[in-house]
């Protein structure tokens, strides 16, 4: 009553805040929801981007070097050894090697997951095309379908099995990657973790960080499901 | 192409720090890895040996998979602060699916005729375990002791978020290292994820039996 005479201090005001805030605990719910708009469904949104960009260009690449390494078999050492390398670098070292040739963009980053999407890829393609059964494949020709007709009419719908669980390790490896591109582009799920993790407030990056999962898990179930949408011989058997 | 030299200039007169850095960098993933080996191992050939719980062999795998590895770091931040044990208890968390599931898939798939034919010269349980199911499973289960290392080598680099040490210290502070510090320590640990994957690479070959070699079976998956 007596201080009242100088000039108040200037505290920020904040709003009301809730217990568990105040007290930092472990998962806030209010404070997760009245920030879904601002911070945790673009970051999602991002991270959904960069992983099906990432997926999508290592299929196309790894699919194309499955079917040249299928017909010209030398090509599966070089192609398999070249990617089983690239696949064992570090994905935190291997954004960084590329900053100074591509610098810290999206370009870098999508080339670093590309990357790490092939070796899977390409390994479950060339498997699932070259286990079908050669009595299949002769019967095929036994028909008088052409080497392409056999390629697309018997081989390919054969191999759609391997090729979906290669499709869902790639997918699921990519999205715990993409977390790890927040060191460089300020996109994904792992930016607020990263933002989070400056200060002590817990919500923030264990959200993240479930959400991550969550995400992860999501993606593969639905790759599963399409599988079995794909390929209704398989459970059919299973069914009789 | 410049940052590149600098960085070799930078190894040069920092090889004390990155040497350091390296050191607790690979104590950081050999604990991880060995508690990993620990847990993992003896289970998976436990179920592989009796021929049971495939389903819960592989599922570990499958949801071990999805977990991000910052996203784990991120989480028991949440729940054991931050230090060594936060890190070491997430590395583990991502070594054991791959171990777990090759040492079940690798003892599983000892061909049963093998088993049945020493039982039926009178070998115990343990005996048949020892001498025939595991000189036999060797192969595929460093397949994912291989996974497993490189794995973790890699992720300890996320360590650094969490206090955990090693060479992600330099990698994620360029403040005070420079990119020309922050790209020689992402090329050690790139080195030092290649250089462990080529040794294990080389064990492997040493343990597989002389009499399986030529079937050259690889196992789950790398390479």
């Amino acid at each position: 009553m007596i201080a009242a005479a100088g000039p108040h201090p200037v505290i920020p005001d904040f709003g009301p805040v809730s217990r568990c805030v105040q007290d930092n605990g472990f998962f806030c719910t209010d404070w997760f929801t009245a920030n879904w708009d601002s911070v945790f469904w673009p970051a999602l949104v991002q991270h959904v981007r960069l992983t099906v960009m990432a997926v999508g260009i290592g299929f196309v690449l790894a699919f194309a070097a499955a079917l040249l390494a299928h017909f010209k078999g030398w090509l599966e050492r070089p192609v398999g050894g070249f990617t089983a390398f690239l696949y064992t670098i570090p994905p935190l070292a291997l954004f960084e090697l590329l900053v100074p040739g591509t610098g810290v963009s999206v370009l870098t980053v999508e080339i670093a997951l590309v990357a790490y999407t092939l070796m899977v890829l390409f390994k479950n393609t060339l498997t699932g095309l070259r286990e079908v059964p050669p009595d299949v494949r002769r019967v095929g020709e036994g028909m008088g379908l052409t080497r392409r007709q056999i390629l697309v009419r018997i081989e390919l719908p054969l191999a759609i099995p391997s090729i979906l669980s290669g499709l869902r390790i790639a997918t699921v490896t990519t999205i715990s990657t993409v977390e790890i591109a927040a060191f460089i582009i300020d996109q994904g799920l792992g930016s607020p973790i990263l933002q989070g993790l400056q200060s002590p407030f817990n919500t923030q990056f264990v959200a993240a960080g479930a959400l991550a999962v969550a995400l992860a898990l999501a993606a593969d179930g639905l790759i599963v499901l399409v599988g079995r949408l794909l390929t209704p011989w398989t459970h059919a058997r299973r069914a009789v | 192409m410049n940052t590149f030299l600098d960085s070799f200039t930078f190894m040069g007169g920092h090889l004390g720090l990155l040497l350091g850095k390296a050191w607790s960098h690979l104590v950081l993933s050999a604990a991880a890895f060995v508690v990993a080996l620990v847990i993992a191992a003896p289970l998976g050939i436990w179920l592989g040996h009796r021929r049971r719980g495939g389903f819960i062999a592989i599922s570990v795998s499958n949801v071990g998979r999805a977990l991000p590895s910052l996203a784990l770091i991120a989480i028991f931040l949440g729940l054991l602060g931050i230090g060594f044990t936060n890190v070491l208890v997430a590395l583990v968390i991502m070594a054991v699916p791959p171990i777990l599931t090759n040492a079940y898939l690798a003892v599983e798939q000892v061909d049963p005729d093998l088993v049945r034919a020493a039982r039926g010269m009178g070998l115990t349980p343990w005996q048949i375990l020892f001498r025939i199911e595991l000189p036999l499973a060797l192969p595929v289960l460093f397949t994912g002791i291989r996974i497993a290392v490189v794995y973790v080598i890699s992720s300890a680099t996320l360590a650094a978020v969490a206090g955990g040490g090693g060479l992600g210290d330099i990698i994620l502070n360029q403040v005070a290292y420079g990119l020309s510090g922050v790209i020689a320590a992402a090329l050690w640990v790139a080195v030092l994820a290649l250089v462990a994957d080529a040794l294990l690479g080389m064990v492997r070959k040493l343990l597989t039996p002389r009499g399986v070699r030529h079937l050259g079976n690889d196992g789950a998956s790398s390479r």
